[in-house]
């Protein structure tokens, strides 16, 4: 399972924000920061409004604000989605 | 000039002027829709994605929450009226008032108080001048709305809901709004958005696929607290963003009708005042034949 990639979304309210395939996600949530690996169990959390980081297959890093939101994980789908998110760059 | 030719000449100029106006909304909306369109297909992902989550929970935990449960007796319900802020857009806003009153109507004859939320300087008009009292309304901003006006009538709706019949609350929520069918069909739309019902969106799992069973943080009540209004928020604003699309398309439709019209008159008007000119042309060419035909007969 492990070397299939997650397919990570990120969505705000009026837009997608990023979409592609990682490695890992790193997310706050209301309990604290949670890493995500592929094969990772379905889970629903709500997010505490901070950075969301994403490494890419490559290596290479996306990170995202998200504020208001909730993560998904399901079949090596994560969906990130909050009412404001956008890219750092 | 003649008095009829004038008359007919300041028609047709009358006719020219509205139809520049009607021709320029026509060519604006033409350009808004398409940008009102991709913002309704924009933010497909964020409610699907919602809709998801939220079917998921509601599937797979067994927990009563206070925006899904129906009450045992409802004495109040909501009527939320998604209507335009300007007018020219043909029955654009007649056609939600329509649909909202028979919605009272058939609420009434249940023994159901209503009181209405209204959206759109159109529909707080139509109100002010039949003196009947709204709960709430926000006005402007109907055709390029923002997600903060969806936040704000989310919270509004979701406050009055969980508070008590008898300090007013409110048991049941509809919305009813414009769907954006395509360019040429608007239909209103009727939706109970509160209790809910999670209908669209829940995937049947295939028959290998085996159903995520989720782990929720902090815990399923309180994923479903954040949720749930989330989710509402997100509906609203599906629902303002097809109303603005359907907004421009019937606007673009009405002014296209009205220019079509100033064509027809501009035409009908030229044809009126040829005739005008031309009689007139005949007439003052008999007078001056009749005049010289009688001066000549009188110097014989």
């Amino acid at each position: 399972m492990a070397s299939s990639p997650l397919n990570v979304t990120v969505v705000a309210a009026d837009h997608e924000v990023w979409s592609g395939e990682a490695t890992m996600v790193v997310a706050r949530t209301t309990e604290g920061e949670i890493g995500i690996l592929p094969g990772h169990e379905p889970m629903l959390a709500i997010l505490a409004s901070g950075e969301v980081r994403v490494t890419q297959q490559g290596g290479g890093k996306v990170t995202a604000n998200a504020e208001d939101g909730f993560l998904s994980v399901e079949n090596d789908t994560v969906t990130i989605v909050a009412r404001n998110a956008e890219l750092v760059k | 000039m003649g008095a009829q030719l004038r008359v007919y000449r300041q028609k047709i100029r009358s006719a020219q002027t509205t139809k520049k106006i009607t021709r320029a909304m026509e060519l604006i909306s033409a350009s808004r829709i398409t940008k009102a369109q991709q913002r309704v297909a924009a933010s497909g992902p964020y409610s699907r994605a919602i809709t998801r989550a939220v079917s998921a929970v509601a599937t797979f935990s067994n927990v009563d929450h206070i925006l899904t449960t129906e009450k045992e007796t409802i004495n109040r319900a909501a009527i939320v009226i998604f209507a335009s802020d300007r007018g020219l857009a043909g029955a654009f806003s007649s056609n939600v008032l329509k649909e909202s009153e028979q919605l009272a109507t058939l609420l009434r004859s249940q023994g159901k108080e209503v009181v209405y939320y209204l959206i759109g300087r159109k529909a707080v008009a139509y109100f002010a001048f039949r003196q009947r009292a709204a709960e709430q309304n926000w006005t402007g901003g109907t055709d390029q709305p923002v997600f903060d006006t969806a936040k704000e009538i989310g919270d509004a709706l979701v406050a009055k809901f969980v508070q008590d019949d008898s300090e007013g609350g409110v048991d049941e929520i509809h919305i009813v709004y414009n769907r954006f069918v395509n360019m040429v069909t608007q239909t209103p739309e009727v939706v109970r958005l509160l209790p809910l019902e999670v209908v669209e969106g829940v995937e049947e799992p295939g028959e290998h696929e085996v159903l995520p069973l989720y782990e929720f943080e902090p815990e399923v009540g309180d994923v479903l607290d954040g949720l749930l209004p989330v989710y509402i928020e997100s509906r609203i604003f599906n629902a303002m963003l097809q109303s603005a699309a359907s907004e421009h398309a019937a606007r673009q439709r009405a002014m296209k009708s009205a220019s079509d019209n100033a064509d027809k008159l501009i035409k009908d008007y030229t044809r009126l005042s040829n005739n005008a000119r031309q009689s007139e042309i005949t007439q003052q060419i008999s007078e001056i034949v009749g005049g010289a035909d009688a001066l000549s007969s009188a110097t014989k």
